[in-house]
């Protein structure tokens, strides 16, 4: 196997090679790249979408039905892994153990019997010891409002500077997969359920999709975010750029929600438990 | 001789992406552990967005996002001031695909580690023929 | 209306997924209709854009409302209308049919099993309408995302290794096929198809759309599992549970094939393809090897499943090597082909379906006597298989004879040999099946308390789709002329001779 990899890698690296003597230098200005189809993009954005980042005019614009299935293979990655993973655990009549949060004390419930999920000093946890780190998770308790309004401000400000759904939502949902590492998957699952958590993933999606259909159903091409004008109320440039803020809210969601599913089924292997 | 070594100089970034995308590809085809396979996997990936951003690059060019003053639209914006925009939208898309493949790869890893307690290869095919 | 059927087609599925994915958590039995009304919808909405095509001409659509090379254009031709007509037609059947052994399987993840099912099919169809180089490869990820996650729910023991082995394969195919791309961006500076070969005629002699091509290709042909490179697709579909082989089997192949195809008939242009480079014949000689050792893999099988995805990469490698043939015949037969095939693994994976889901398995042990357990499943079964091996009047029949005949006209003989011989081991491999299904009596432990003789026929409702799949690999080949003369033959560039 080595041999044929090396052979297969040599044979295909050596192809690859070939190929850029005919490329223009690296940053050539005038290199077709940079002077068919770009320069439109980078002249006319202001003008035809009032966005001033081009990257995100671009995304979420003109090019927005590919963004839109983008979102789509993020979600299909969730639900797959939903698919594989996620297997019912029966709460069996084994032992549960609680653990007292004031003086660590671990107490044990045998058969069934039932569990202390009034009081709130208590946390579930699954094995006989487990760590207790009182300053990560102070430090995680006050950075994570932190984070949050950081990815929305990076959501929100995607129309002028870097950022936008995508970068948005993976920090919205990084903020509550820090909750689930430094505390236990059950804390996060407390804050964010499993069912809330998979409506969003669709429901990010089905905001951009359906912004793209509003378009349709007003008669105008899919996601011709022009045509909206009337229910922003304002000029078709500026729905426009309204119409690219939609869907990047629309991303965000899904992209957090996903990003959240994903940790929970593969870091608890489908269990939805302790967590790693 | 010169000429090579200058042909190499100015493209440069197409040498560095081509090497890291065969280390990837070697990973992926000769490695035994499962893992070691899906960290090729996603180094393979990775060359590629490298090899696509740095198309996007243009000497004298800044990120495209355009210097503009409130109400000032008719501004005129030179496409050579800025880099191409495209390729960064392309590969957010790449990234995007690389992290789900990623997701639903570990998913299987985990799925098949659970049966057979173990991510060699040569060890899961043998429990397998054993049966 | 009726110029937005090509984004129709496309998101009506793809809105019927969320909802899909929304209603497995507040009402379960919503899923399934949902799924139906969404690909019916797809079925009807590329079932008019064909007779659009036919009556009109080519269907463009700009999405977002850009002009294409700027923005992502859907272009509907002769060559793509059908497809899509095939693969939605396809996957509906398969969905209705398969509605109860889904229920068996699945029924505590409806809703995650139904989202999958519809996300691949808009992935396919995404695949087969789009115009854009780039477009087609972020489909392409969502049809091959769903499909891993859809395999790996098969047997618990080979399933996941199978399909993990498919996500390492796949991805690098995607991932050439991106880098191919990428050449072809660096040297035309542009992403959409029609505009690529406009530029691309000057550029024939750089080695960096050589490269371009042959990455292209390599890719897709790990995609479509193309002899060497066709390692992940045995077990992937043979573990698969039998609702997604019998969706994923017929249609993922075929739509890379159609990818091969457009990369060849629009992208690049046959100019390009079969004058300015000069690989046709040497690909025609790797078709030969995939057909020869398709055929003869099929022959070392002890299971059905398996045998029958062997035959698959066989019919692959038909399909390869009618395109690079280089003549009108052999492209005719190619597309013919691709549309017959999805429909013959379409009928004989139900049948399989079937099987599994009154015997629990599908190796030659469960197959003794079921032509008196499930008679009417096995006649299908005879319809689907004398249509794989190719005899008239089904429409397997008509396909080989133009990729025959295309061999013949090309004077590449050993080509025609293979389409022989492999004919030949098709005979031999569903002969034994006829007998093993038909002389031997099932074994004591697998008939259990049941009498011998006695009918365990699967449902109606498996049934009756099954028996319009295979009623229509007939009405398909007596109507091969229709189709022929007023879709292909227009579909085949005048270039082609």
């Amino acid at each position: 196997m080595k041999a044929a990899g090396l052979l297969i890698v040599i044979l295909t690296g050596g192809l690859l090679i070939y190929a850029t003597a005919d490329f223009p230098p690296w940053a050539y200005p005038q290199s077709p790249a940079s002077t068919h189809v770009s320069p439109r993009y980078i002249e006319k954005s202001i003008e035809e979408t009032a966005v001033p980042n081009v990257v995100t005019a671009v995304l979420a614009d003109y090019r927005g039905y590919d963004t839109m299935f983008e979102t789509t293979v993020i979600f299909a990655a969730g639900v797959a892994c939903f698919l594989l993973l996620r297997i019912r655990v029966e709460e069996g009549p084994e032992e549960q153990l609680f653990r007292h949060s004031l003086t660590g004390m671990t107490i044990r419930i045998k058969d069934g019997r039932k569990a202390p999920s009034d009081l709130e000093e208590f946390e579930r946890i699954d094995a006989h010891w487990v760590p207790q780190d009182l300053i990560i998770k102070t430090v995680c308790r006050i950075l994570i409002p932190f984070i949050q309004l950081f990815a929305l401000y990076v959501i929100a400000f995607g129309h002028h500077s870097p950022g936008g759904g995508f970068q948005g939502g993976v920090i919205l949902g990084a903020s509550v997969i820090v909750l689930a590492m430094s505390h236990d998957l059950r804390s996060s699952l407390q804050r964010m359920g499993e069912k809330v958590n998979a409506l969003l993933c669709a429901a990010g999606v089905l905001i951009y999709a359906g912004t793209g259909a509003l378009c349709l159903a007003m008669g105008e091409n899919f996601l011709d975010y022009g045509i909206l004008a009337p229910l922003f109320r304002c000029d078709p440039v500026m729905a426009r750029s309204n119409g690219i803020f939609m869907v990047e809210i629309g991303v965000g969601i899904a992209v957090m929600a996903t990003m959240i599913r994903i940790y929970n089924n593969v870091s608890s292997a489908g269990r939805y438990d302790e967590g790693l | 001789m010169t000429q090579l070594l200058s042909e190499i100089l100015t493209k440069y970034n197409y040498w560095i992406y081509i090497t890291l995308m065969m280390i990837g590809l070697y990973a992926m085809i000769a490695k035994n552990n499962l893992v070691k396979k899906i960290v090729g996997m996603n180094i393979f990936q990775t060359a590629i967005i490298l090899f696509y951003v740095s198309i996007g690059s243009k000497k004298g060019g800044t990120i495209p996002i355009i210097k503009h003053d409130h109400g000032a639209a008719s501004h005129v914006v030179h496409a050579a001031e800025y880099i191409n925009p495209l390729p960064h939208v392309l590969m957010l898309t790449a990234i995007v695909v690389s992290v789900a493949t990623l997701g639903v790869a570990l998913a299987l890893a985990i799925k098949i580690y659970h049966r057979y307690q173990s991510l060699e290869e040569d060890e899961i095919l043998a429990q397998i023929r054993e049966k | 209306m009726s110029q937005h059927y090509p984004v129709l087609l496309v998101t009506v599925p793809l809105l019927s997924a969320f909802l899909i994915s929304i209603s497995g958590w507040l009402n379960k039995r919503l899923c399934f209709p949902i799924a139906v009304a969404a690909l019916a919808s797809a079925s009807f909405f590329s079932a008019g854009l064909l007779s659009k095509v036919i009556h009109k001409n080519v269907v463009l659509y700009r999405l977002g409302g850009w002009a294409p090379p700027w923005g992502i254009a859907y272009r509907v031709d002769y060559l793509n209308g059908l497809v899509l007509v095939v693969v939605s037609l396809v996957a509906l059947i398969n969905l209705i049919s398969t509605y109860r052994s889904v229920e068996r399987e699945f029924s505590e993840k409806l809703g995650a099993f139904y989202t999958l099912y519809v996300l691949f099919v808009t992935g396919l169809l995404g695949i087969t309408v789009t115009g854009d180089a780039f477009n087609l490869y972020v489909l392409l990820e969502i049809a091959s995302l769903t499909g891993y996650g859809l395999i790996a729910m098969g047997e618990e023991d080979r399933a996941p290794l199978a399909s993990l082995n498919y996500v390492y394969m796949g991805t690098i195919g995607a991932c050439f096929y991106l880098l191919g791309i990428g050449y072809l961006y660096i040297v035309t500076g542009s992403l959409n198809m029609a505009d690529i070969s406009a530029i691309l005629p000057s550029l024939y002699q750089s080695r960096a759309v050589l490269s371009a091509f042959i990455i292209c290709m390599v890719g897709v042909w790990l995609k479509m599992a193309f002899f060497p490179l066709h390692a992940w697709l045995p077990n992937a579909y043979t573990f698969a549970p039998s609702a997604a082989s019998s969706l994923i089997a017929p249609l993922m192949t075929k739509v890379m094939v159609y990818v091969m195809l457009r990369l060849m008939l629009t992208v690049f242009t046959p100019d390009f393809v079969f004058s300015a480079i000069d690989i046709n014949r040497s690909i025609v000689w790797l078709a030969v090897i995939a057909i020869s050792m398709g055929a003869i893999l099929a022959l070392t099988a002890r299971n059905l499943k398996k045998m029958l995805t062997y035959i698959i990469v066989a019919e692959v490698g038909y399909m390869v090597g009618g395109a690079w043939l280089g003549n009108r015949a052999g492209m005719t037969g190619a597309i013919l082909h691709l549309v017959n095939d999805a429909l013959m693994t379409l009928c004989v994976f139900l049948v399989v379906g079937n099987i599994v889901y009154r015997m629990k398995g599908h190796s030659f042990e469960d197959l003794r006597g079921l032509f008196r357990k499930m008679p009417f499943t096995m006649g299908a079964f005879a319809i689907g298989a004398l249509s794989i091996i190719g005899v008239p009047p089904t429409c397997g029949f008509f396909s080989k004879w133009y990729l025959l005949w295309g061999g013949i006209q090309a004077g590449h003989y050993a080509f025609v040999a293979a389409l022989l011989f492999s004919s030949l081991v098709n005979v031999v491999l569903f002969f034994r099946i006829f007998e093993i299904g038909y002389y031997e009596s099932p074994t004591e432990a697998h008939g259990g308390g049941h009498s011998q003789g006695s009918i365990e026929e699967a449902p109606l409702s498996m049934l009756v789709p099954l028996y319009l799949v295979a009623v229509g690999l007939v009405v398909v080949g007596l109507y091969t002329g229709a189709i022929v003369n007023n879709v292909i033959r227009l579909a085949v560039p005048p270039g082609i001779v």
